[in-house]
């Protein structure tokens, strides 16, 4: 099933985001690194290649339609996927010696096991620690994206998902 | 330092959620010169739909999204039954419409002359808000159908059309159908078709807590609308006690916290629309020598019989038929038929048929530790299957549930936090164990796997405050007289749920709205005669 550009803007127009593109820009990391936008989507759909099922195609596209609008409209959220992404990436070569994108699936796969991210509460302040910072601002925002969008819905069976303005009409009647 | 608010007005409203907004509005319209002091921000609409995200995020605590909590909202919980104040309310322009869930229903005839241990026959009738039922219904913009038979008298049409019956409405018919349970449609404050400047609902399926649409309604609409016609509003302005004459007989001023300042806020006429909780409390906090156990508490009964609707439910897992439920967040038929019952010792139960039972597959997505495939097959195995029932229950008005104060904490400027005593009692807990029954009935008439209960042991509030300036004839026993006026203070209205003798089992703000919009004429009718 085919990720689209509509299911990007959808899930752009439910965290708020109606208006983007831009040029290239750098939101700063923990360690006042700088990281471009190019190294978070890359990152992104690194993460998404690993998060999201297989039957799903167009992952890359979905994803640097759906961050680059919304890193450009939320500055604060920039800067925490930012220092999230920093903070992947720091592990990444620490571990592996390659940046998290370069990492085959199994890799990155293992490295998000590793870091304790699957495990991470979900409901904790993200702030807290690097595990729940990663679980909020990269795996659990992929997942928002995913399944608030058409496409994300439909793969579950639900054509209007929480967080998309689908109208009110079921499709299937008793 | 006390510096001078805004010179003199004709009318200072204290809150600006809806009882607030509309009495701003209208009198506004009738030429009056209106100040409305409101404790919390101004939110800004622009916002929405990421205050939705955080709703829905696992990350996010419920407070977020109304950026409740803290040492401004702290409060404490005294009684048998815990409260859960702050997820209760929303302090800003809008007030606790910005995270309700938007259903309205006027009360029933039976409710204004409903009498229980502690007595409670309103000294007004439903003939008397018919009219302002009908006004309110216009003004918040409700979307219904006259296919109520329960429901107290009606002379016009909803302002909008009923939103269609929801899937699983055409499943529960069936079985309500076999057991004669009569089912309808219920009012939506939210629009089914383009109202009032706002757009028809898209289905965000988040209405409560926030509706990023602006489809349902949200009094900070209408506080625009005031706005317009010369109302100021002034924010992040809490109130801390009101001043009266010498003799205590009139109110002079409001004293609020602003920017680290205190101002002083003349008036000819003030309406406090605050809520529930933070009326009686600030009543209370204004004590003086000519009110000693709190302004306009000569009776006693500020902050007193507290009331809420308790919540029963159910819910389970119909094997074999998709009931496509979290599409669009809000109910669409209910069941009055056992709201006025003759069962001895049992209360009003309204009956609801929830669109959102079961879990939503993308809160699931994130608050799994599953990726991928296995993420997949386990939201689908999840979904699509899942139906429940609700049901609101009546609470009686009893002296011993309370808002008072707790001078063992304060809030960010030192005053006593509201301490919320409340108790559940043994008629609501029969009401409650008699709508699960009904419920069951429903479920096992569809073959439901029933997998959770609310009960009358594991019950909670719906988040309605109600009763703790009620209204009456007698000053022994009452605070507000028929016309909304305390009767301690001649020029102090007050225009809430705070007032009501009796709780219904109906959802409030309807009711909220019509009285505020009745208030309005007395107090345009006060300040003309003076």
């Amino acid at each position: 099933m085919e990720l689209t550009r509509r299911d990007a803007l959808s899930a752009l127009a439910s965290v708020g985001i109606v208006a983007g593109g831009g040029s290239a820009f750098l939101a700063s990391g923990d360690d006042g690194a700088d990281v471009s936008r190019r190294q978070i989507v890359e990152t992104m759909g690194a993460a998404a290649d690993v998060l999201y099922p297989t039957e799903v195609t167009g992952i890359h596209a979905f994803v640097e339609t759906y961050l680059t609008r919304k890193i450009d409209g939320r500055p604060a959220y920039r800067s925490q996927l930012g220092r999230a992404v920093v903070e992947l990436n720091e592990t990444a070569q620490d571990w592996y010696d390659a940046p998290f994108a370069e990492l085959s699936v199994e890799l990155r796969t293992q490295l998000l096991v590793e870091m304790g991210i699957p495990e991470a509460d979900p409901s904790a302040d993200p702030g807290e620690t690097t595990a729940r910072r990663l679980r909020y601002y990269i795996w659990n925002d992929l997942q928002y994206a995913l399944y608030s969008s058409p496409t994300g819905g439909r793969l579950v069976g639900i054509e209007n998902p929480q967080g998309h303005p689908g109208g009110l009409t079921y499709t299937k009647q008793p | 330092m006390t510096h001078t608010g805004i010179p003199r007005t004709d009318v200072c409203i204290i809150g600006a959620g809806p009882a607030g907004a509309l009495l701003a509005d209208t009198l506004a319209a009738a030429g009056h010169d209106v100040v409305v002091l409101e404790a919390g921000p101004r939110f800004d609409p622009t916002d929405r739909l990421e205050r939705m995200e955080r709703s829905i995020r696992p990350g996010d605590s419920g407070l977020s999204v109304w950026d409740m909590g803290g040492k401004r909202d702290a409060y404490t919980s005294s009684g048998e039954n815990f409260y859960p104040l702050n997820h209760a309310r929303v302090k800003g322009v809008g007030g606790s419409t910005l995270h309700w869930q938007g259903m309205v229903m006027r009360l029933h005839e039976s409710d204004f002359a409903a009498t229980g241990p502690a007595g409670g026959e309103w000294p007004i009738d439903y003939d008397d808000l018919r009219s302002y039922y009908a006004n309110a219904e216009q003004e918040l913009g409700v979307a219904g159908a006259v296919d109520n038979p329960f429901s107290p008298p009606r002379d016009e049409p909803y302002p909008m059309p009923a939103f269609a019956p929801s899937h699983s409405d055409s499943i529960f018919a069936e079985a309500c159908e076999a057991l004669e349970i009569t089912t309808h449609s219920v009012g939506n404050a939210r629009n089914s078709v383009a109202y009032d400047g706002r757009s028809q609902c898209v289905g965000y399926g988040t209405c409560n807590p926030v509706c990023p649409s602006g489809a349902k309604y949200s009094a900070d609409t209408t506080i625009e609308k005031a706005e317009a016609k010369g109302v100021r509003v002034v924010t992040e302005a809490p109130v801390q006690r009101l001043e009266t004459t010498a003799a205590g007989e009139r109110v002079e001023a409001a004293i609020y916290a602003k920017d680290g300042r205190t101002y002083r806020q003349e008036a000819r006429q003030f309406i406090l629309a605050a809520g529930g909780v933070e009326i009686p409390r600030l009543l209370l906090l204004s004590a003086s020598d000519e009110h000693p156990d709190g302004l306009a508490n000569s009776s006693g009964a500020v902050g007193r019989y507290f009331m809420e609707h308790l919540f029963a439910g159910m819910g389970g897992v119909l094997s074999g038929r998709e009931t496509r439920q979290n599409h669009v967040g809000f109910m669409t038929t209910e069941s009055h038929q056992f709201y006025d019952n003759d069962e001895p010792g049992i209360g009003p139960i309204k009956l609801e048929f929830l669109n959102y039972a079961g879990p939503s597959p993308v809160e699931i997505a994130m608050d799994s530790a599953e990726y991928g495939d296995d993420l997949l097959e386990t939201l689908k195995a999840s979904y699509g299957h899942n139906l429940a029932m609700g049901a609101l229950v009546g609470q009686e008005p009893r002296k011993e549930n309370y808002i008072g104060l707790d001078p063992s904490e304060t809030d960010d400027h030192g005053n006593p936090v509201p301490d919320v005593h409340w108790r559940i009692g043994e008629q609501e807990k029969r009401t409650i164990a008699r709508a699960n029954e009904i419920q069951q009935a429903v479920l096992d008439e569809l073959g439901v796997d029933i997998r959770w209960k609310i009960g009358p042991e594991n019950t909670g509030p719906t988040y309605h405050h109600m009763g703790t300036t009620r209204m009456g004839t007698d000053p022994e026993t009452s605070v507000v007289d028929a016309r909304l006026r305390c009767h301690d203070v001649a020029n102090l209205t007050i225009a809430s749920s705070s007032v009501f003798v009796t709780s219904g089992a109906m959802n409030p703000t309807l009711t909220i709205a019509a009285l505020a919009l009745r208030a309005a004429d007395f107090v345009d009718e006060s300040l003309k005669q003076a």
